[in-house]
């Protein structure tokens, strides 16, 4: 049995520079005694990352994987199961290995109009969070992040970890050019633990009773601190819940008292399998330096109707994409979607960027990079191996909250 | 990890029992489906179809991955697990009691295969 050229495109592999990278990152802050060792394909002794819950998630068996060269937990029995309490109950996932800037100086939010596609004027109410593209000069897509509005000198980023290294040098060197004085901090002595689903903001409130005062109240995509604690309802799932920050020395605490509450801990599976149920792109497989967010699905977060200016914007201005980014619903049993399979449809040939197995709908899904004027309600063809598969557009998200939002 | 001693295996982690009629059962390990985790479909080869030693004769596909499953010897496919196309998690409950084919071996068809000692050694390794 051997994986397929699919299945091995599937996990990602890492890029030379990165590698190189966190050797680089590995011998400065020499911290040899949390980072997991492996051997890489080339031979060369190569370094995983490793966040703080590790050790936990070692201990609880989970099966690990290396993520944009991070040690971290796929899953720990079954991704289904995992899946599945998140959809109907809670789940935990250990997401710190994304990285926190904190961004301070007076000139924090005039930097940010700049350096962010979407516009960060939407954030007026302290706590308000904004999810944005970081885009090159020509519009390809730096990654994916969330910013929140803390004080007029003080904002929050949330940016992916296989590219932190990346967007903290590129934010650094945008702050160096304006000449502005503005300083960038990593927030690596904080770890991230996201709790999700229509029960996880009860199940927060039990072990952390004295947050619920300040996070009742608050809205989707807005944030609270508590004491140490940085609680924003926000996530990555499609369901209600929390992303909690919390102090490394803290985060064991904090897991095993959900555990101990009843959240079971979900691994990176499960994750991808919920965001894509609920639409949401994931960087690197459905956008990436190449691709324009306006093909990708993103055209929602780029502000191109104000007069403002953003690095990136003439160049999305220039032209109209020659690219959508629909959703593609399988209606043939023998297979599954996956990443880079050829889309025919009746306008032209396209691409799966994100293909699962969806728990929720008991059938394939994806999301798929198709010429501009393929309709919701068509019928297309994905090659599976050998066959050609039927599948359905459809408008993403497949579910949110629960609920299935296409028609099977 | 489970690996029944009574069993043959090969490098690309399937099992391969021999039967009293002369035919062989082939199925995935137990490591393999631990690898994949969740299976979610599973494609068996048409029965009388023949099969070169190492020509990939079925796919199991989990949430994550889809994975060539390959003929560890010549022969003619004698039988397959029907059972599995409804239930594909079957797989990853008994990895050694849902099969997924049966195989006349050929006339003379020498298989290399391990035994239960060689395959704990081999995935050790890996």
């Amino acid at each position: 049995m051997q994986e397929s050229a699919e299945g091995r495109r599937e996990k990602g592999a890492r890029s030379a520079a990165e590698r190189a990278n966190s050797r680089k990152r590995s011998t400065q802050r020499g911290l040899p005694d949390r980072r997991a060792q492996r051997v890489a394909l080339t031979g060369a002794i190569d370094v995983l990352k490793q966040t703080t819950l590790n050790r936990i998630h070692r201990a609880a068996n989970a099966r690990m994987v290396d993520f944009g060269g991070w040690d971290m937990p796929v899953h720990y029995g079954s991704q289904i199961d995992e899946h599945h309490a998140v959809r109907r109950d809670a789940g935990m996932f250990d997401v710190s290995h994304m990285r926190v800037l904190d961004l301070e100086g007076a000139g924090a939010r005039d930097f940010l109009r700049h350096a962010l596609a979407n516009n960060v004027d939407k954030l007026a109410a302290r706590g308000k969070a904004l999810y944005s593209c970081l885009l090159r000069p020509d519009g390809g897509v730096l990654d994916d992040l969330i910013v929140y509005f803390l004080t007029d000198e003080w904002f929050r980023i949330v940016v992916n970890a296989s590219t932190a290294e990346k967007d903290t040098a590129w934010l650094r060197d945008l702050i160096d050019r304006g000449g502005v004085a503005l300083s960038l901090t990593v927030r690596d002595d904080l770890a991230m633990i996201a709790v999700q689903g229509p029960h996880a903001r009860e199940k927060v409130w039990q072990v952390l009773p004295q947050a619920r005062g300040a996070t009742e109240p608050l809205k989707p995509f807005n944030a609270a601190i508590v004491d140490d604690l940085f609680i924003a309802r926000t996530g990555y799932t499609g369901e209600d819940g929390f992303e909690i920050m919390v102090p490394d020395a803290r985060a064991e605490a904090l897991w095993n008292a959900l555990a101990a509450a009843g959240v079971p801990p979900c691994g990176l599976g499960a994750r991808d399998t919920l965001r894509l149920e609920a639409g949401m792109n994931l960087y690197g497989q459905d956008m990436d330096e190449s691709t324009s967010p306006l093909e990708s699905g993103l055209a929602w977060t780029v502000d191109l109707g104000s007069p403002r200016d953003f690095v990136g914007k003439s160049a999305l201005t220039a032209s109209a994409p020659a690219r959508t980014q629909v959703g593609l619903l399988l209606q043939d049993p023998r297979g599954v979607l996956r990443a880079h399979q050829v889309v025919h449809t009746a306008k032209g040939e396209g691409e799966i960027t994100s293909g699962t197995f969806s728990p929720t709908l008991n059938r394939s899904i994806a999301l798929a990079r198709v010429p501009r004027g393929v309709e919701v309600g068509e019928e297309v063809q994905v090659q599976v191996r050998e066959r050609k598969l039927a599948a359905r557009v459809v408008k993403p998200p497949f579910v949110r909250n629960g609920r299935v939002l296409v028609d099977k | 990890m489970n690996i029944p001693a009574d069993l043959s295996y090969t490098s690309s982690h399937e099992w391969v029992r021999q039967e009293t009629d002369g035919t062989r059962t082939i199925g995935i390990t137990d490591h393999a489906q631990a690898a994949l985790g969740d299976l979610v479909y599973i494609e068996l080869p048409q029965v009388g179809r023949k099969v070169s030693s190492g020509e990939a004769c079925a796919v199991v596909e989990s949430v994550k991955a889809a994975s060539d499953v390959y003929a560890p010897f010549s022969g003619e496919v004698v039988a397959v697990n029907d059972d599995l196309t409804a239930r594909p998690e079957a797989v990853n409950e008994d990895a050694y009691g849902a099969w997924l084919f049966r195989i006349r071996p050929d006339e003379g068809s020498q298989p290399s295969l391990l035994d239960a000692k060689a395959y704990e050694t081999a995935i050790g390794e890996s």
